[in-house]
């Protein structure tokens, strides 16, 4: 304890930090802190539940990331912590405690990008919102609460609109941001505190509220200073003498000077993302949008221009008389400005909007936008080869649909029709196959499923020698064989069995890729399949 | 089509095959690449900018696409990515193109229609791209929309741009058409592996030219090697049994 100041007694009122409200405190900016506590957790939720496997609340889970020595625990449910399931500890630590704990991956940037649309989302309640950390929003709501029936009826109707969503939130509004972080963390139900009231709401806070780092609080805590108010009591002079070299996240008095407002904090609060929509008012309802596609398909190309942004999604939206909102929406490959391209796409879809008795208002609106840099690639003009193949990806997309145009994405895997899985082409340019082929013969067409044949062969493992498929009788002149192919222990399940796969020929000349799943006393109560997979040329 | 063939047919056909004699007498493998260009074998020369159908003896073979593969241009397999377009019918049977079972470095779109008129359409959408190495398209059956007009369309398209077109019939009859080249492929049974008896060896094929545009429609077996077509004259068209009924004549243009 020697190196600890000094203190001196807090008799003289003037060295002591003054927590009133400064000049000009009714002009004070109202800020409202939002911590949502189990983000992860009810987020994870949110995604299962989309599938419709969303677990029980009342089972314990949690999401972990990987540590040091192996998975750690990043965030729980309530029923996991019931259970004395913690945050940090080891996945093997917790599970001895709770056998039955359901232990997940954390997405860490699918969180993230949450969170940043969420804050693009609460733009609704004011036009400043900016990100907190990993599990909080900062709104700056000066000026803004009259329109929604004053400060208390405004939090009320944020916090439900979280709920909405499935997300619980705990809400605070101060005058400065870290005043409102404080209370929506330590303090009491969607705290309210004005300039007035805030020395009071804000002294009964432990010192975790500044938002100090760890160690920081564990030492003020060593010191005895285990609330805001207590702090505030330690004269300025002996806490800047303490903390002269320290950063402000270790720095307890710029941390107490930035709740009370003494310190400026302003809040950087990222742009609206540009948004590209036109629209075009018809004096009459008509029932067909052809032809005014073409005037807002130019329109958008050249607002598009002047920010230099091509579209990647396009919504044309329809507004008809009976109130109805009929929309059609589209993607390309590449970005594109080019107005013949997007009217293009289109063509043939046009037939699939409903324009009921006539609409009287269009907008052509780009969902997804990127950046697309004027440039040129030959001198002599014209496009560019990529250019013309993903235009064409995009034309058969529109009309077959996404999954419909497909590119193969080759995967490290030795079962033959896992390693060649198929994504829609809009997404990834199309990929050459793998450079390595398999050594032995593969067929040139595979089967989506397997088709399982009646099979005559010699008991236990011999080669087949008829088959009978698809009603058709198949005398095996030639077989070779066989080439086992070993189930993937690390991602199938324990009941996968082996296959054994023979290359046949049978009386016709058809060339046959068949295999064998399983093998006699294998320890499996069915005996073996048989099945056809591949059709050489 | 099927019609007796007339006395003057006849007499043609004979002047035909007695230009052919002296080749024919001994049924040389000829390796397609270097052939010359007035030969039968020019037929064979990969990556012809036309449209060229391919009719299958059974629903599911794989010996169409074996054929087609080894016409593909070489800048298919230098990046030019090809379009393969197969309808619900093709997919059930035959299932979906595994590019393990063909030669490195295809870079393939697949497009998977439920009906031939898309088919026709997606086919025609690629051929207006030049830059594609090959278009590749399997219809089952022998449907509407397939027709005479259609079949031309894609004929003039993809000598517009260049591309190669191949339509792929399967379960189909030989109807009235525009493809500038109209083969029938059945497989034989393959050669015995030198070094494993029971096992398929060297597979082989045969193709009938029925209908073309240029040279001479024709009647081969086909040894497909890793890189090149051996192409054979059948020898038992080389002997006298050519007038046989189970041999009918090829097809006048």
């Amino acid at each position: 304890m020697s190196c600890l100041p000094s203190l001196p007694l807090p008799s003289d009122p003037d060295t002591r930090i003054q927590m009133r409200p400064g000049p000009g405190s009714e002009a004070a900016r109202r800020i409202v802190s939002v911590y949502l506590p189990r983000f992860s957790m009810e987020r994870w939720q949110r995604v299962l539940a989309r599938s419709g496997e969303a677990p029980l609340e009342d089972l314990p889970a949690g999401l972990t990331i990987e540590g040091p020595h192996g998975p750690v625990l990043h965030a729980t449910n309530r029923a996991a912590e019931a259970l004395g399931v913690k945050i940090g500890a080891r996945v093997t630590d917790m599970r001895a405690i709770c056998p039955d704990l359901r232990a997940d991956y954390a997405d860490i940037a699918g969180d993230r990008a949450m969170l940043e649309r969420l804050m693009l989302w609460s733009r609704r309640w004011c036009p400043w919102t900016c990100l907190d950390a990993e599990d909080g929003l900062l709104f700056d709501t000066t000026g803004s609460d009259y329109l929604w029936g004053g400060e208390a009826a405004m939090l009320a109707r944020i916090e439900e609109a979280f709920s909405t969503l499935g997300f619980s939130a705990d809400l605070a509004m101060a005058p400065t941001p870290g005043a409102a972080w404080a209370l929506a963390r330590f303090g009491p139900v969607r705290a309210i505190a004005t300039p007035r009231t805030l020395a009071a709401d804000l002294a009964g806070l432990p010192v975790r509220g500044l938002r100090l780092s760890a160690d920081q609080t564990l030492l003020l805590d060593r010191l005895g200073l285990k609330t805001i108010g207590a702090l505030a009591q330690v004269p300025r002079a002996a806490l800047t003498r303490r903390f002269r070299a320290s950063a402000v996240e270790d720095n307890p008095l710029l941390r107490l000077d930035q709740i009370t407002g003494r310190l400026a904090e302003p809040l950087s609060c990222p742009e609206d993302p540009p948004r590209f929509s036109v629209q075009t008012r018809l004096p009459e309802p008509v029932e067909d949008p052809a032809p005014h596609l073409a005037a807002l398909c130019t329109e958008l190309c050249r607002v598009m221009g002047r920010e230099g942004m091509g579209v990647r999604q396009l919504r044309l939206s329809i507004y008809r008389t009976d109130g109805e909102v009929r929309h059609l929406e589209t993607a390309t490959a590449v970005p594109s400005r080019d107005p013949a391209h997007l009217e293009r796409l289109w063509a043939d879809r046009l037939e699939r909007i409903d324009p009921g008795f006539g609409f009287d208002l269009i907008t052509l609106s780009a969902l997804w936008a990127e950046p697309l840099a004027d440039r040129q690639t030959r001198l002599g003009g014209g496009a560019d080869d990529d250019i013309a193949l993903a235009r064409m990806v995009d034309r058969l997309t529109a009309r077959l649909g996404p999954r419909a145009v497909s590119a193969p994405a080759p995967r490290d895997s030795h079962i033959p029709e896992r390693r060649e899985s198929w994504v829609p082409a809009l997404g990834a340019a199309p990929s050459s196959a793998r450079g390595d082929p398999d050594r032995a013969p593969r067929p040139l067409q595979l089967l989506d499923r397997p088709e399982e044949v009646h099979v005559v062969y010699a008991v236990p493992d011999g080669p087949p020698a008829q088959i009978v498929w698809r009603k058709r009788t198949l005398r095996v002149i030639r077989f070779a064989g066989p080439e086992r192919i070993s189930p993937e222990w690390w991602a199938d399940r324990p009941s996968a069995r082996l296959r054994d796969y023979y290359r046949v020929e049978d009386q016709t000349g058809q060339r046959l890729w068949l295999f064998r799943e399983g093998v006699h006393g294998d320890g499996r109560a069915e005996p073996p399949r048989w099945c056809i997979h591949g059709i050489f040329a | 089509m099927s019609v007796t063939p007339s006395t003057a047919e006849r007499l043609r056909h004979a002047s035909s095959l007695i230009d052919q004699l002296p080749r024919a007498a001994r049924p040389l493998p000829r390796s397609v690449p270097g052939a010359d260009a007035n030969g039968p074998e020019d037929v064979f020369a990969p990556g012809a900018p036309l449209l060229s159908e391919v009719f299958s003896s059974t629903g599911n073979c794989g010996v169409p696409v074996g054929f087609v593969l080894s016409q593909l241009p070489e800048r298919a397999f230098q990046g030019a990515p090809i379009l393969w377009i197969r309808d619900r019918l093709t997919r059930l049977e035959a299932g979906r193109p595994y590019l393990g079972g063909m030669r490195p470095g295809l870079r393939v779109i697949r497009v998977d229609v439920s009906r031939p008129v898309d088919a026709l359409w997606a086919m025609e959408e690629g051929l207006r791209c030049g830059t594609l190495g090959a278009v590749i398209a399997e219809v089952w059956g022998d449907p509407q929309v397939l027709d005479f007009t259609a079949s031309k369309r894609l004929a003039l398209r993809s000598e517009a741009s260049g591309v190669p077109a191949w339509l792929v019939r399967r379960a189909a009859t030989a109807h009235l058409s525009a493809a500038r080249r109209r083969w029938r492929l059945s497989p034989r049974l393959s050669l015995c592996d030198p070094h494993d008896p029971q096992a398929p060896g060297q597979i082989r094929w045969e193709a009938e030219l029925f209908r073309t545009r240029t040279g001479k429609p024709g009647h081969w077996h086909l040894t497909p090697g890793p890189d090149r077509l051996e192409v054979e004259i059948p020898s038992d068209e080389v002997q006298d049994d050519r007038w046989d009924a189970d041999h009918p004549l090829p097809q006048a243009v």
